[in-house]
């Protein structure tokens, strides 16, 4: 069987998900094209043997809506030959993309695709879609469904994480990604998106604030408390894990994701076709897994996707070098840590989303192509990238630096 | 057929159906209304003479509601949800053609129509109401653990929003003519003697002949997209409240949001199916069968008195006496007052009877600040109680309430002082929670007049009232006790005397079983969830601390003190003991329990339980369904022991007296209700797993209900077991 290798890889600099963000003004579908426009000006020998362009995206309603993968592709000017396909696997969906479009190649269907996602937050708020899970009384009742913050502190007490543990891991996401972006670690990979007059709009992720400290976080209150009290949430969890007396609410904006928009893509293919297109392959795709978990405690399945992962490659977590996990919440990397015994070290090394923010449906492909760049830069060999998502779902991928 | 329907046609071409059940006060819904609604209906629709139509009644109540006689025949008959649903869509069907037949029908309600009455009367195009308090309207099913199944939801939400109808229908509000009419669920008010003019003028005008929902372009008012944010917030937050307050426990109030959500993305006709299919769903539910029995029948036989001795007269207490003003005297005299009843209330010294007699105008001042109440109500009330230490006040009183401490001296001594003045023939009763009805009997001249009279806290509030017949009670003393709490509008169980009586030693097995998995190193946190999830309104520690750690505790030396060789201790006893004596533990009154109480009001587990006793480890600790159990079949072990000793009689009073007294979860409909429903073989099976793992005696299960499972008998239903 053919092996997906990864030739290339393009993000947008993220911008604040809100009316004074500065990618604001950008349709998500021009989003999409300005990274999609990217990779074919990198490499604009592959974009003839492209099969198909496969992009994440969480809330596809409205601009978002049908299918914002084909429609991108064809604003990209790549040949109408090249279809798209968007899907949605929540906030996993970016890396979902690549193993997608990855299992095309390993199977035959393709010989090479573009993986990758969009999320304009700021235009598109969460939850527009609608669906049945929060809203339908007999589903809700049916899943235990409680918001994800509630989830989130709801894992925090599980595991006995303290409020300012979640701010001290905060606190060193924002140095990080301020200490790689002062060296300049992500500049191979990150392309400044133009408005309509061909004028950078921005180049650089706009929500890291290198002053945050556990001090200053400590100042914000709760953002789950009220919710979960008032609404009931908090009773529902309890419900599900009925060993707990009462949910300690440690999240706050400061310690969980930021509200961003930006896209990604990644181009993927087998080795022959890129060789013969003159590409150099950066790594090859080992093993990937998506699992279901729990859906009321929700965000704790990275550790047992990235566990099938491992074993789908006959390997353990002692063999990877390099982690990534999407910083959904500051709870969810501390028990990702404490299952797979990772030291802080080798995980997120240059920051994650509750610095630079989480566009959901792209987020995937962007700590993909961080954990590229790290590893090549590091030399390490193998690196697993996890995301957390909604409904009890997570997905692991692993891959092998060539 | 019986045709409870009067059929006039005048000469303006109106066709008025007056409800009018023969040989009743009220008409109720049963199969004769409906077959003689339908005919009469039908031939209204086909009379050509006929332009419009007015419903009404002859009684003073439009429709009483459901037939508790065909309820009860249909609780112990399986049902088949084909059948059922076609009977049912019958009736919602029927419905529809009203307001789809193109004559214009017109609801007058002359008094008050809940349940199917009302849905009867939103679907009619006009809805015309006496503008009077006794006129309330309203869909009250939830509370049987029922939705109305005649396009009740569909109607409401169509008519009012989403927003409006969902609280209505959630709490099964009834509602006055005047608020309904604020609401948009009647068009019209008017005087009594208006009632059928006003009517025919509509009719005589130019009436609708099409419900809102059937004209082109309709909206429901406020919304109807999911997409609309505060709809779907809506819906999200009702779904959110209900799983944390019903614990998956109640149907009814899931699928009633269910039929709203549904629904408002349906044509009315589609609608109405959905909601007539969620309908026979909680019909074939046991909780809306358990339900309605507790709530309905039982609760309906129980104030009828189904336990008075035949052949005694009806006493009519004017005058009675309290002897002790404490929490539960000036409770007891509250209520009576309230009732219209003269109250001797009496303490060792004037103060002492003030203070309870205060407790009464501090109870109707809040009613004042509320607006509930007048301060010449407050008044009147007020001058029927009597605060006084004088013993020969009792003279012409016909029933006393001892309600002092549970000290068997104290109690004498009152007892005595009581009966010197009080008639000869009036009742003693005795408030105690516990002590044996008999031996505190014998300290009297007349044991015969002694009863017990087990009110519970705060007595206004509660519905119940455990009568406890001693061994030398009389039939008079019975009946004329139970007059009086029928007198008060509370219900009664009649318990036969025991050490606990029923609801003591039944709420006791629950709260024993809790606290002694605290000393098993069951984690306490999985105990008081456990038992809220299952349904119990608070958990075992949490009732423990409020009744007081120290209370228990010298109860328990009480009883073994009356006991000697015969006491048993409690598995609880040792938790208790050292928690008062050791640690100084009293529960909420001195703000350290089971619980630490914080002075924001705030409480958390006290720490320290698990350096006492030690918690087991992660892996070791039961499921919550292993500790539900053990709460649960401790306590249905314990009635069926009550019923199988003949301390109850009936299995009626001990689903009331679980389900009104001592927070058995209601939609269990009582622990006999539950003990059917389980099966009467799983309930023994399961008790005698739980007596081999963990305690005999507390499982013990009776040779009745082995022998019951043997005969297929049940509690309740087709087969029930003979008792007595």
């Amino acid at each position: 069987m053919p092996e997906a290798y990864i030739y290339d890889y393009i993000r947008t600099p993220r911008g604040k998900g809100k009316a004074n963000g500065a990618l604001h003004e950008v349709t998500p579908v021009q989003l999409a094209t300005q990274t999609l426009q990217a990779i074919k000006n990198r490499t604009p020998q592959a974009a003839e043997s492209i099969e198909d362009v496969i992009l994440g995206c969480v809330v596809p309603v409205g601009e978002q809506g049908g299918n914002i993968a084909r429609i991108a592709a064809l604003n990209a000017d790549y040949p109408q030959t090249v279809p798209g396909i968007q899907l949605n696997r929540y906030c996993g969906s970016g890396l979902e993309a690549i193993n997608f479009a990855a299992a095309k190649v390993i199977s035959g269907m393709v010989d090479m695709a573009i993986g990758g996602g969009v999320e304009s937050m700021s235009r598109i708020p969460m939850g527009s879609d609608g669906g049945a899970w929060a809203i339908d009384p007999l589903i809700a009742f049916k899943t235990g469904f409680v918001p994800q913050g509630i989830s989130a502190d709801l894992l925090a007490t599980k595991y006995g994480f303290t409020r300012s543990q979640c701010d001290e891991y905060a606190a060193e996401s924002h140095r990080r990604a301020n200490n790689a972006w002062r060296e300049g670690y992500f500049s191979n990979s990150v392309v400044a998106v133009n408005d309509s007059l061909g004028i950078p709009l921005l180049s650089k992720d706009e929500t890291i604030r290198p002053e945050t400290s556990a001090e200053t976080l400590r100042q914000l209150s709760p953002s789950f408390a009220k919710m979960g009290e008032k609404a009931g949430f908090d009773r529902i969890a309890l419900q599900k894990y009925p060993e707990l007396e009462k949910l300690n609410h440690v999240h706050h904006a400061g310690n969980s994701s930021g509200i961003v928009d930006g896209a990604a893509a990644v181009l993927l293919g087998n080795r022959e076709l890129g060789a013969q297109l003159g590409l150099k392959p950066r790594a090859r795709i080992v093993s990937t897994a998506t699992i279901g978990s729990e859906p009321t405690i929700m965000l704790d399945g990275p550790a047992d996707s990235a566990r099938r992962a491992l074993k789908k490659a006959g390997m353990t977590a002692s063999d990877i070098g390099l982690w990534e996990l999407n910083e959904a919440f500051s709870s969810v990397v501390l028990a990702f840590m404490e299952e797979l015994a990772i030291s802080h070290d080798s995980i997120n090394v240059n920051g994650g989303a509750i610095a630079m923010g989480h566009p959901l449906g792209a987020t995937g492909a962007m700590i993909l192509g961080t954990l590229i760049d790290e590893m090549e830069r590091r030399d390490i060999t193998h690196g697993l990238v996890s995301l957390c998502e909604a409904a009890g779902m997570a997905t692991s991928t692993i891959i092998e630096r060539i | 057929m019986i045709d409870y329907f009067h059929y006039a046609v005048d000469n303006d071409g109106i066709c008025t159906l007056t409800i009018d059940q023969p040989d009743s006060s009220v008409n109720v819904m049963d199969q004769n209304f409906i077959d003689s609604f339908k005919v009469n209906l039908e031939r209204a629709f086909a009379d050509s003479a006929v332009k419009g139509i007015i419903l009404t009644s002859a009684k003073t109540s439009f429709v009483a509601g459901a037939d508790l006689k065909s309820m009860e025949e249909r609780l112990n008959k399986p049902q088949d949800p084909k059948e059922l649903f076609d009977k049912c869509w019958g009736f919602s069907s029927l419905l529809r053609k009203m307001e789809t037949s193109g004559k214009p029908m017109v609801a007058a309600l002359n008094g008050p129509a809940l349940g199917g009455g009302f849905e009867i009367s939103l679907a009619c195009h006009h809805r015309i109401a006496i503008n009077s308090p006794q006129v309330l309207v309203g869909l009250p099913e939830v509370g049987v653990g029922l939705l109305p199944g005649a396009g009740g939801t569909q109607r409401m939400m169509r008519l009012i929003g989403v927003a409006n109808a969902l609280p209505l229908l959630l709490q099964g509000r009834q509602l006055r003519a005047e608020k309904a009419f604020e609401k948009g669920l009647i068009h019209e008010l008017c005087n009594a003697d208006e009632l059928i003019t006003r009517s025919k003028a509509w009719l005589n005008g130019t009436p609708d002949t099409e419900q809102p929902w059937d004209r082109k372009g309709f909206r429901i008012p406020g919304g109807n997209s999911l997409m609309q944010p505060e709809i779907a917030q809506l819906f999200m937050g009702t779904a959110a409240n209900l799983q944390s307050t019903t614990f998956y426990n109640m149907p009814a109030p899931a699928a009633i949001t269910s039929c709203l959500y549904e629904g408002i993305q349906l044509p009315i006709d589609k609608a109405l199916q959905v909601e007539c299919k969620y309908f026979v769903q909680l019909n074939i539910d046991p909780v809306s069968s358990n339900m309605v029995r507790t709530a309905f029948i039982n609760k309906s036989k129980a104030d009828n008195l189904i336990h008075r001795p035949k052949g005694i007269e009806k006493k009519l207490h004017k005058k009675i006496g309290v002897l002790g003003a404490g929490l539960m005297g000036a409770g007891i005299a509250f209520s009576a007052a309230k009732a219209g009843i003269d109250v001797i209330l009496i303490d060792h010294d004037q103060e002492a009877a003030d203070k309870g007699k205060e407790y009464s105008a501090n109870r109707l001042q809040k009613d004042i600040d509320r607006g509930r109440s007048t301060p010449e109500k407050k008044e009147q009330l007020l001058s029927r109680i009597h605060s006084t230490t004088d013993y020969q006040l009792l003279g012409e009183t016909s029933l006393v309430v001892e309600a002092v401490f549970e000290d068997r001296d104290v109690k004498a001594e009152v007892f005595a002082k009581a009966e010197a003045a009080m008639p000869e023939d009036a009742v003693l009763a005795t408030n105690t929670s516990a002590l044996p009805i008999t031996g505190l009997a014998e300290t009297t001249s007349n044991p015969g007049n002694m009863v017990g009279l087990h009110f519970f806290s705060p007595v206004e509030r509660m519905p119940l009232v455990e009568v406890i017949k001693g061994q030398q009670t009389s039939d008079q003393t019975l009946a004329h006790a139970l007059d009086f709490v029928a007198q008060l509008r509370k219900t009664p169980i009649l318990v036969n005397d025991s050490r606990g009586f029923f609801t003591t030693r039944f709420i006791g097995a629950f709260i024993n079983e809790g606290v002694a998995m605290v000393a098993e190193g069951i984690n306490p946190a999985l105990i008081e969830n456990a038992a809220r999830h299952l349904g119990y309104p608070v958990g075992p520690l949490s009732i423990s601390d409020e009744v007081g750690l120290d209370l228990a505790y010298k109860a328990a030396v009480q009883s073994q003190a009356d006991l000697g060789d015969d006491y048993k201790e409690g598995a609880s006893l040792p938790v208790i003991t050292r928690l008062v004596t050791e640690h100084q533990r009293y529960g909420r009154k001195n703000g350290k329990g089971f619980y630490a109480y914080n002075a924001d009001g705030s409480k958390a587990l006290w720490s320290d339980l698990a350096e006492i006793w030690p918690r087991l480890s992660d892996d070791q600790q039961p499921s919550e369904a292993e500790v539900q159990s053990r709460m649960l079949f401790s306590q249905l072990a314990d009635a069926a022991r009550c019923i199988a000793d003949n301390v109850l009689t009936s299995p009626v009073d001990g689903d009331i007296g679980g389900c009104f007294g001592v927070g058995f979860p209601f939609y269990l409909g009582g622990p006999f209700s539950a003990i059917d429903t389980k099966g009467i073989a799983q309930v023994v099976t399961e008790c005698d797993r739980l007596a081999s793992t963990y305690d005999a005696e507390r499982f013990a299960i009776p040779q009745l209900l082995r022998d019951m499972a043997a005969n297929g008998q049940t509690f309740y239903g087709r087969n029930p077991v003979t008792l007595g």
